[in-house]
Order: C-alpha cells, then structure tokens, then sequence
C-alpha cells in the first residue's frame, strides 16, 4: 500500500514537476534584457551595478549580487521574495512579480557579473528518480541538518528578531535545491561539496514523501506537534465530556411508583 | 400521601425468589450484605461539576486497558536493529528496538494505531479532568476540613500523573521524545552538586546509554501505576467516608447529603459516564492523529526538530525555561545552572508546595476549624477565587511561554518581544488577575444582595402618573432566597492581644500580629449577605418605593426569576 503511494506520488511528481528552463542558450541579448529589467525593479536597493549600497553607518541597504549566481535569482524572484514590498526582518514569500522569462533574463544578468552556482541541473531535481533506499538517505540527511530550523515536516519555525525558517510545503524542488546552494537570508549554504546533488535530491524526495503521505492516524494538526494536542485535549475532550457532565447532570432520577 | 406509594420488595419479585438461593449461598461465605446493604444506598448529590473527578477516573480505566493491550507489542528495548516494517520511507533505517515496535504498533498490529491514540488522548485527558476537578474543589472549597488529606492525595495523583504521562510518551523513543528525555536530563543535571552523579545512575552512565527506555517502561507500566491505583483507591475511600460534598440549598445542612442513592441511580449515571468517556477517547483516537512517531525518525542526540514541545501538561515547565535569563555561576569549580534549575526544578515543586500547604495556610489565616459539608459559591469568597484565578494566570502565562515558537510563527511575532512579555506578564498578569477577579466576585454578591433586597426583575415596565419609567421587580421565592444566604457571614475580626491577662507582653504577638494582617487581606472588601433585619425592611416597603418587590397578581404577565415568560 505505502510502495503503491509512494510509487504514485513520485510517478505524479515525476510528470507535474515544473521542468526548469534547461539548456536554454543564453544570449547576450538575455543579459542586456536582465539589466534593463534589474535597472528599473533592483537598482533602487542592490546599486546600479549590482555591487550594493551602504548606508552611512556602514550596514547594508541592499547586498552586493556579485557572485550570487543565477539560482540566487531564480530562488529570490521566482518565489517572490524578491523585490521586497517593505523593510521587514525577512523577505516573505509572495507571489512572484516577475514572469519565468523575465526571471531568467533577471539571473543571466547577474551570471554574467561574477560566477556563481548556477540553476540545478533538472537531473538533480528529478525526484521520480529516487528510490526508496534515497528516500531513507534523504530522511536522515534532512533530519541531521534541515529539521532543526524546517521541523521534522518542513513546516517551519521561530528565529530570533522576527525572523523565522519558512514552512517547505508545497515549494517547488528546484526551489529548495536553489536554497540549498545559495543559503537566502537566514539559510546557510549547502554546498554542492557538503551535500551532493543527488543528496539534495533525496532530501527534497524525502520532504516530497512526507508531506505528500496520507495523514495516518487521522486529522493532524499541520506538524506543529503536541501544542495543538493541548488544544484539542482541551477543547475537545473536557469540553466535550463537560458538555456530557451537565446533560447527565441535568437528568435526575425517575423512581417509578406503583399507586394502589 | 405516605400510603399511597408503595413498592414490590425484591424477594417477592420473580427475580429475587429464584436468585434467592445463590446470593443467600453467597452471603454466608462472604458476609458483604451488611456492607452492601449500607452503601448501595449511599446518596450522592447531584451536580454537573461533581463529575469532572470522574472524567479523570475513567479515563484512568481506559489508560489502563489500552495499556494492556500496547504492552502486548512495545518492546523496551534500546537495542539497535535496521527496519523492514511497512513505513517505506525507514526502509533499513537503523533504529532501536523500542522506535520499531511503536512503529509495529502504527503500521503492522492490526488495530495498534488506533489503541495507541486512544491511549496517548486518554492521558492527555486524566491530566487535563485532574486539574478541572482539582480547580473545581478548590474554587468551591471543598478541600476544607475534613477533607485536606483528601486534597493531598489530590495533589499526589497531579504529580504522579505528570510523571506517569512524561514516562509514557518518551517510550517510543523517537526523535521527540528524545529530545523530552534531553530537557529532563537537564533538569536532573542542574541540581547543584548531587546533579551529575543522579544523572549517571538514573540513565546508567552518559545520556541517553542504553538504560533509560527499560527503566522508565518499568516505571510506566508497574511502579507508577500501582501507585496511582493505591492513591485512587484510597481518594475514593475517604470520598465515601467523608461522604460528598453539596451545593447549600432548602433541606440541605452541614450534617446530611441530598441527592440520589448509589443504586440504581449513581450505578447507572457513573456506569453509563465511563462509555460516554471511553467514547470519546475512541473518537479521538480515531479521528486525531496524536504524536506521529513516523515524521520524527528515531532519536539521535545530535538532532532536534522545530517545534519540539512536550505533551501539554509539562508545557509550563518548558515555558519557564524558556522564560528565564540564562543565569549561571561557578563556585568551587562548580557550574551552578541557575538558569534550568531555578524554573525548572523550582517550578515543578513549587507548584506542588504550593498546592498542598493551601488548605493549611487558608485554615491558619481563617481560624476556622470546623468540618465544612456544604460547598461555597466562588463569589462569596472573593480573595481566595482571586488567588486561584491568578495563580491559573502565572500557569497559563507559564504554559503560552512553552509555546512561544508556534506562538512566533502563526501570529507572526517576534520571539524575543513573546519572550519579554511572559517575563514581566508572569509577575504582572496574576496581579491583574487577581484584582479583576476579587472585584467581579464583589459585583456578583452585591447582584445576590440586590436580588435579596429588591426581588428580582420582571421585566414588566411601567410608567408613573409623572411620565417616568420603572422597571417591576417580584420577590424572589424563599428558597433561593435562603439557597442565596446560606453561606457564613463574614467574621468580626480582632486585633490580636498584645498583653496576656497579667499585662506581659504575649510571647507570639508577633506572628499575631501578622496572621491579623493577612486576615485582614483575606476579607477585606468582601460584602457581608443581608441581615434578617435588611430583608424584613425590605418586605415591610413592598409596593411603597420603586424598585421595592410588589406582590404579583394572577394577571401578572411578566418573566419568572429564571427569566422565563410565565406567559407564552
């Protein structure tokens, strides 16, 4: 039954996961679109160069982009992190201002600066590819480095300042790869030296399965864990049963009595 | 009226002459007629609140025989073996035996997921029933004398059932529960001195060793248990020793109970309550889904997931960690973690000091030393409700703090800005609490008073001769009127001799002096019931000032003193 699923889930992954734009050339004219685009939406914070701006304390108004690669870009703007609406402790993820083509001229732009990781192969984020000895190796490689900010099922955590790990669920594979080798905000980088990319693979394949598996045992309370047991232990179960306290309560006795 | 009821005895009904023999059989060999004669008509009052002791105790009954049944399978073991269950995604995952047969439990014992719920809400449940009925007992002051030592077997069955639960859940040793195991491992090491050495010998060496799920099983499934039946058994007994306490009312006094008999009626109610309690845990169990062990993956000292929270019941103490200022010093090469050992050992003790020296400290400050059957209204005893009331402020205070990463996350707030509000709101919220409360008591009384003095409201508007508008009140019915002044009138209270009878000075002036103080404290504000005379001069103004109670008429349209139209 869990095979079927899990050969199901990856079969329907394998065929609706977004394919990234691969060995698509880029051309000079991309880049010269990319800059045109990053004069006018980025310019303002990261610097007509991309090189980034300070502000007089010496803080960063907007980092510098040298080096940060075309993943970076496809991470921050295809999620719609980036541009930012207002200052904020983080960068929500919202939904993406820029088109798929305008994102890619967005990070040959920024490619063409410095080298930088690039945009994971589609091999590596092929998760019908992974079996379920990956999946295993996934799940433990996510729980020694993912779940302690992400928790157990990707659905996310507190930081420190207002700052937060965001949930995974439902982020596209590349997506998580791109985090995973550019480390945004908060994250840091795993790198390809670190965790290889068919490790990446298989951690996102683990995530995928996880959350993608029927919720066994009944409605689950979205991974938060038992802080929503207390609630439903008191809401529920003492309300409930104080509800049938005060019914039985409320009927008294019938003593049946035989007139003669 | 007494001769025209009459009932068939049972050995001249068809039933009781053929089970005659038998039970007559019986009773000469086991003699428990007499026992059984006496307390099968033992009476019970009647209340809804009365039952929350008893969500407690069946749930109790259901811990135990689900309980039974996961013992059939768990096996506490620490043992590392690789899994080849039917949970694919830890297909040859290395585990311990203990992680494998809870996910045996989950997967592969038919039925096992659904015990397993059941048994894990019904624990959630035992605590969440015990501090209901203990809040009810205290709020209603039903602890007081004869019965302290009923609430310190209370409080026992409160501490030992958090053991119990914490034992319970850290047995599927999971990455959770490991990590629950963590904080308490902590806990055990921040004791000053001694701390290390109890670490090494409860968990048999360096945390987590191979010891630990075997030791605390045994705790879980035999020492704790057997303990927690004695101390239910002896609850039960002095219960029905001390015979229930009741709600004051016509008929009811400090020397009898009011209510129905333990057979047919209590038999029935409370037998048919256990299948009310056990179907709701079944509900639970079969609909919400409770401690995923699966999505933790097996316990790994070096890993932790977000949102890692104890069961809600040592919410508080996490809380109070998470709370505190991360204190520390070093004396004689000694590291003294006042940071874990301050909220967390001093919390959980602290509220079970607290807890049971109450009924001891209210007696000395009250004086009062006379067995009490009759319950207390909340109300009529503002500064103890508020104390209560504050001190379930600094708890929930204590137990949000526990919660402050989900708190962060779903309201989307800053955890240092949650941290700093639960540090100061721990000290300053129960204050609030406290003075909110004691004044809404005091309203609620001068709202009985009013309701004394000036019957109640009909809602029958009338309009004066003058053009004004007055609302007709009614007397209230004499019996509540007496269920309404049933309660002590508040002592006069003496200042304290300074002198004894030969003008030396008393030798415990001084702790007289301070019992005087708090006295004063306890009772201030608190409004005293009408005296007889108030309610005769009340009587005696009947139809001659506004807002005085008018007799009512066989025309009288209005509400009842329950509110409702006596005429639809």
């Amino acid at each position: 039954m869990l095979l079927l699923g899990l050969v199901i889930a990856g079969g329907a992954y394998h065929v609706f996961a977004p394919k990234p734009a691969e060995a698509q050339e880029v051309t000079a004219n991309d880049v010269e679109a990319g800059r045109n685009l990053f004069l006018i939406g980025c310019a303002s914070c990261h610097g007509k160069n991309a090189t980034g701006i300070e502000t007089e304390r010496g803080n960063n108004y907007g980092p510098s982009l040298i080096g940060v690669g075309a993943a970076a870009v496809d991470f921050q703007v295809g999620t719609g992190r980036m541009p930012m609406a207002q200052t904020a402790p983080q960068a929500p993820a919202k939904n993406p201002e820029y088109t798929a083509e305008e994102t890619r001229q967005l990070a040959a732009y920024i490619a063409s600066l410095a080298p930088g990781p690039a945009i994971p192969d589609g091999e590596y984020t092929d998760l019908g590819k992974a079996n379920v000895d990956d999946i295993r190796e996934g799940g433990e490689l996510f729980r020694a480095n993912c779940t302690a900010c992400h928790n157990s099922v990707g659905a996310g955590g507190a930081m420190p300042g207002g700052k937060y790990a965001p949930s995974i669920k439902g982020v596209s594979a590349k997506h998580i790869a791109e985090a995973m080798i550019t480390g945004p905000q908060q994250m840091p980088v795993f790198s390809d030296d670190v965790i290889t990319p068919e490790d990446k693979r298989n951690i996102i394949a683990y995530v995928k399965q996880v959350q993608g598996q029927p919720n066994y045992g009944g409605l689950g309370g979205g991974g938060l864990g038992p802080v929503v047991d207390g609630m439903f232990t008191w809401i529920i179960g003492i309300g409930g049963l104080v509800i049938a306290s005060i019914w039985i309560g409320a009927h008294g006795a019938r003593v049946k009595k035989r007139n003669s | 009226m007494s001769t025209t009821e009459q009932y068939t005895p049972i050995e001249q009904t068809g039933v009781g002459k053929k089970a005659a023999g038998p039970v007559g059989w019986l009773d000469d060999r086991l003699g428990l007629a007499g026992v059984a004669k006496k307390n099968l008509r033992k009476v019970f009052p009647e209340h809804w609140s009365f039952m929350l002791g008893e969500i407690a105790l069946w749930s109790f009954v259901v811990l135990l025989l689900t309980g039974v049944f996961l013992t059939f399978w768990f096996q506490p073991s620490m043992t590392e073996v690789e899994y080849h269950g039917s949970y694919l995604p830890f297909n040859g995952l290395e585990m311990s035996q203990a992680y494998k047969s809870t996910l045996d439990i989950s997967f592969d014992i038919r039925g096992g997921l659904l015990i397993r719920q059941i048994h894990h809400w019904a624990a959630a449940l035992f605590i969440a029933a015990m501090i209901a009925h203990m809040l009810r007992v205290f709020f209603t002051g039903a602890y007081r004398k004869p019965r302290e030592i009923n609430w310190l077997i209370g409080v026992g069955l409160f501490s030992l059932g958090l053991v119990e639960g914490f034992a319970g859940y850290s047995l599927p040793d999971d990455l959770l529960s490991g990590t629950g195991l963590r904080f308490v491992d902590g806990l055990i090491r921040s004791i000053p001195l001694v701390g290390s050495y109890l670490e090494f010998f409860i968990f048999g060496g360096e945390f987590p060793g191979d010891e630990i799920i075997p030791r605390l099983y045994m705790a879980h499934i035999l020492l704790i248990p057997a303990i927690l039946l004695g101390l239910v058994g002896a609850h039960m007994l002095l219960l029905v020793y001390h015979k229930h306490t009741q709600w004051p009312g016509p008929g009811r006094t400090e020397k009898n109970v009011v209510g129905y008999p333990m057979l047919p009626v209590y038999a029935a109610k409370a037998g048919g309550f256990f299948f009310v309690v056990f179907g709701f845990t079944a509900l639970m169990g079969a609909l919400l889904q409770i401690n995923p062990v699966w999505v933790y993956g097996p316990y790994n000292p070096s890993e932790v997931t977000a949102g890692s929270q104890p069961d809600w019941y040592m919410g508080f103490s996490e809380g109070l960690v998470r709370m505190m200022p991360g204190w520390e010093s070093t004396f004689f090469n000694y590291t003294w973690s006042w940071n874990v050992f301050i909220p967390a050992v001093g919390g959980l003790t602290g509220l079970f000091v607290v807890l049971g020296v109450w009924p001891f400290i209210e007696q000395w400050i009250t004086g009062d030393k006379r067995d009490h059957h009759l319950l207390q209204r909340p109300r009529n005893a503002p500064v103890r409700t508020a104390i209560g009331v504050a001190g379930m402020t600094a708890y929930g205070v204590a137990w949000a703090a526990g919660g402050n990463d989900i708190l962060a996350t779903k309201f989307h707030m800053d955890i240092y800005t949650l941290t700093w509000i639960f540090r100061i709101g721990f000290f300053v919220f129960p204050v609030i609490a406290f003075m909110v409360t004691k004044r809404i008591c005091i309203g609620l009384q001068r709202a009985d008073a009013n309701r004394i003095l000036h019957g109640y409201e009909t809602g029958v508007i009338e309009r004066s001769p003058e053009g004004g508008f007055s609302e007709r009140h009614a007397p209230l019915p004499a019996a509540q009127q007496y269920t309404l002044t049933a309660h002590d009138r508040v002592p006069v209270l003496e200042a304290p001799a300074e002198t004894d009878a030969n003008g030396v000075a008393a030798p415990h002036s001084r702790k007289e002096k301070l019992r005087a103080r708090v006295q004063r404290f306890y009772y201030r504000d608190t409004l005293d019931k009408p005296t007889a005379e108030d309610v005769h001069h009340a009587e005696e103004h009947l139809g001659h000032h506004d807002g005085h109670p008018v007799e009512l008429g066989d025309e009288f349209q209005g509400v009842s003193e329950t509110g409702v139209p006596r005429v639809h």
